[in-house]
């Protein structure tokens, strides 16, 4: 096979995401899996909004509604409807895909600003709306009902799960990113990223492309919403569609370098690291969202490719392993 | 046999300007149009029409046998016709040779990825941009970006290429290259539609000319013809005697 070479470029991230997965197993000591299970989990919507954000070019501030929307769907299926969690996680990704296409055929023919802005009205909207919903608990939400945990052996066990089930999903999402990134269908993204209306002239059907990078990047992130929300136990309107993550996200994207599989791997985990000081520290604990706002602008200003493109334009040889 | 391109009363309204008027040609398979005329006279507009970036007005456009007058640039670049545009527009982060692939996957062909490859690479040499297949496009100069832009072009294996000012900014060798380039193309079987505004290259390789001024087509014909036609003369002179004045006092 002469296409493995093709492929080099996920071994680094699979390797980065597979060790750091074992990393707690190892030391099994519960409390480095919580900080573990929090950066796969910020991969993993990382690199999902990468597809959007870094291959197609469009800025989505509001990237959390799939996670929020997916996740809610999904709980409400494991727990009034006791269907299993793959079940659940199953429904939430397909509901927060569905979402993802029908928003995309309204507002992705939006360009830049304008795009970025219906974003983030969409997320605030989505959280009024299951603030009001019944069926969802309204404003209380929903709390997961204890027994759900013993089909899974207990609540100790089912949280061991949920671990293993998050790093499969981050490399689901890497192997995702990774194959869109060296198809066919991510060449039309990153023709439409580039230039839209040469890429339309060029034959790439712009409409259509975008809607299903869209619908990718939303699937992840509902079933990690689902899965979350499972172990942590409840869900809120406000813990389901916090706008500032999805803030964070951005920044991770940015920072690791947007448009390559490994950058928001590498984003997140320096993010998480950066956040993980800042909250616990008694100057920053307070200014922490402002530090990532100055964070972001630093990035745009100075390394608007993010840590990853940075090293591609300066060690070209790099270009096939880094990517 | 019946033509690639028909263009019948074509008018294009932006707003309360008239950026066409009533504009109606044929193209037979295989010829090369030059399209010439002043500064603001539609060109690019009827350019703009016929690949899909606007509909027109009024009028239909019919290309090979299929009502096109609504199709979207996507559709006609699957139908084969491709085209370069005025003011180049690279894919800027993408090397060389992946905005060849770009055209020859999503183009008349449709190739997968694997089969794309070779041909970008064939088209880059035939261009003769091959030497820089792996730079970011946006490290050319502006000859490569017109040369990338034809190649991309050229990569979907169109029926139809439209040519926007692919000289405008060359100097008179990279000129001569170019227009050798054109022939070659034509030479493919490919029908071309160049408009161009380096009179002498345009007269020398187009096979039939039409001339446009405020949106109107003032005159049609071989290049024989444009050349000696009062209402082009007037068109970019202001005055058809003009032209006779100034030949006569240079011969004095």
């Amino acid at each position: 096979m002469k296409n493995w070479r093709n492929h080099l470029g996920l071994l680094l991230p699979m390797l980065v995401v597979i060790g750091f997965s074992l990393w707690p197993v190892i030391t099994g000591n519960i409390s480095t899996r919580e900080s573990a299970f929090t950066i796969l989990k910020a991969i993993a919507l990382a690199s999902s909004l990468n597809i959007l954000l870094g291959y197609t070019g469009y800025v989505s501030f509001g990237h959390i509604v799939f996670y929020g929307f997916g996740g809610y769907i999904g709980l409400y299926f494991v727990n009034q409807q006791d269907w299993s969690i793959w079940a659940g996680m199953l429904v939430g990704g397909i509901s927060a895909g569905i979402l993802a296409f029908l928003l995309g055929k309204a507002i992705l023919r939006l360009r830049g600003a304008y795009f970025a802005l219906a974003t983030i009205g969409i997320n605030e909207a989505m959280k009024a709306l299951f603030n009001n919903l019944d069926l969802f608990g309204g404003p209380i939400g929903m709390v997961l009902n204890f027994s759900v945990y013993k089909a899974y052996g207990g609540a100790a066990k089912a949280l061991g799960m949920a671990f293993y089930i998050m790093a499969g999903l981050t490399i689901i999402a890497l192997i995702i990113s990774h194959l869109v990134r060296t198809s066919k269908f991510g060449l039309g993204l990153l023709a439409i990223r580039e230039d839209e209306d040469a890429a339309e002239v060029m034959g790439v059907v712009a409409p259509d492309t975008k809607t299903w990078a869209y619908v990718l990047s939303a699937i992840i992130p509902g079933m990690v919403g689902v899965l979350f929300f499972f172990k942590n136990g409840n869900v809120e309107p406000h813990v389901a569609f916090p706008l500032h993550s999805s803030i964070e996200l951005l920044v991770m994207v940015m920072l690791g370098g947007q448009g390559t599989v490994l950058g928001p791997i590498l984003g997140a985990f320096a993010y998480q690291g950066m956040r993980g000081y800042f909250v616990t520290s008694e100057f920053f604990k307070d200014i922490q969202l402002s530090v990532s706002g100055v964070l972001l602008l630093l990035i745009v200003l100075f390394i608007p490719a993010g840590a990853v493109g940075w090293l591609r334009q300066k060690f070209p040889t790099l270009r096939r392993v880094l990517q | 046999m019946t033509s690639l391109l028909q263009v019948k009363g074509v008018s294009k309204f932006f707003g309360g300007l008239q950026a066409l008027n009533d504009v109606t040609f044929e193209l037979p398979e295989g010829q090369i149009l030059g399209l010439i005329g002043p500064n603001g006279a539609g060109k690019t507009t009827l350019f703009n029409v016929i690949n899909g970036v606007y509909p027109a007005t009024e009028g239909q456009v019919i290309f090979k046998d299929q009502d096109v007058t609504e199709a979207k640039t996507y559709e006609m670049a699957k139908l084969g016709l491709a085209r370069t545009h005025q003011i180049v527009k690279p894919l800027n982060e993408l090397t060389v040779i992946e905005n060849v692939v770009v055209g020859a996957c999503f183009g008349r062909q449709g190739y997968s990825l694997r089969k794309a490859t070779p041909v970008a690479e064939e088209v880059l040499n035939f261009v003769g941009i091959a030497d820089r297949s792996d730079q970011l496009a946006s490290s050319l100069n502006v000859a490569q970006k017109k040369r990338l832009e034809m190649a991309r072009a050229l990569a979907a294996q169109p029926h139809l290429l439209l040519l926007d000012e692919v000289l405008a900014g060359l100097n008179q060798s990279e000129i001569a290259e170019m227009v050798e380039t054109v022939r070659k193309i034509r030479d493919k079987g490919i029908t071309i539609i160049m408009i161009e505004h380096v009179m002498e290259a345009v007269m020398n390789v187009s096979d039939r000319m039409i001339v446009l001024n405020f949106g109107a087509q003032i005159a049609e014909g071989n290049p024989d013809e444009i050349r000696n036609n009062p209402r082009v003369i007037e068109a970019y002179l202001g005055d058809p005697k003009l032209a006779q004045k100034l030949m006569q006092k240079a011969q004095e």
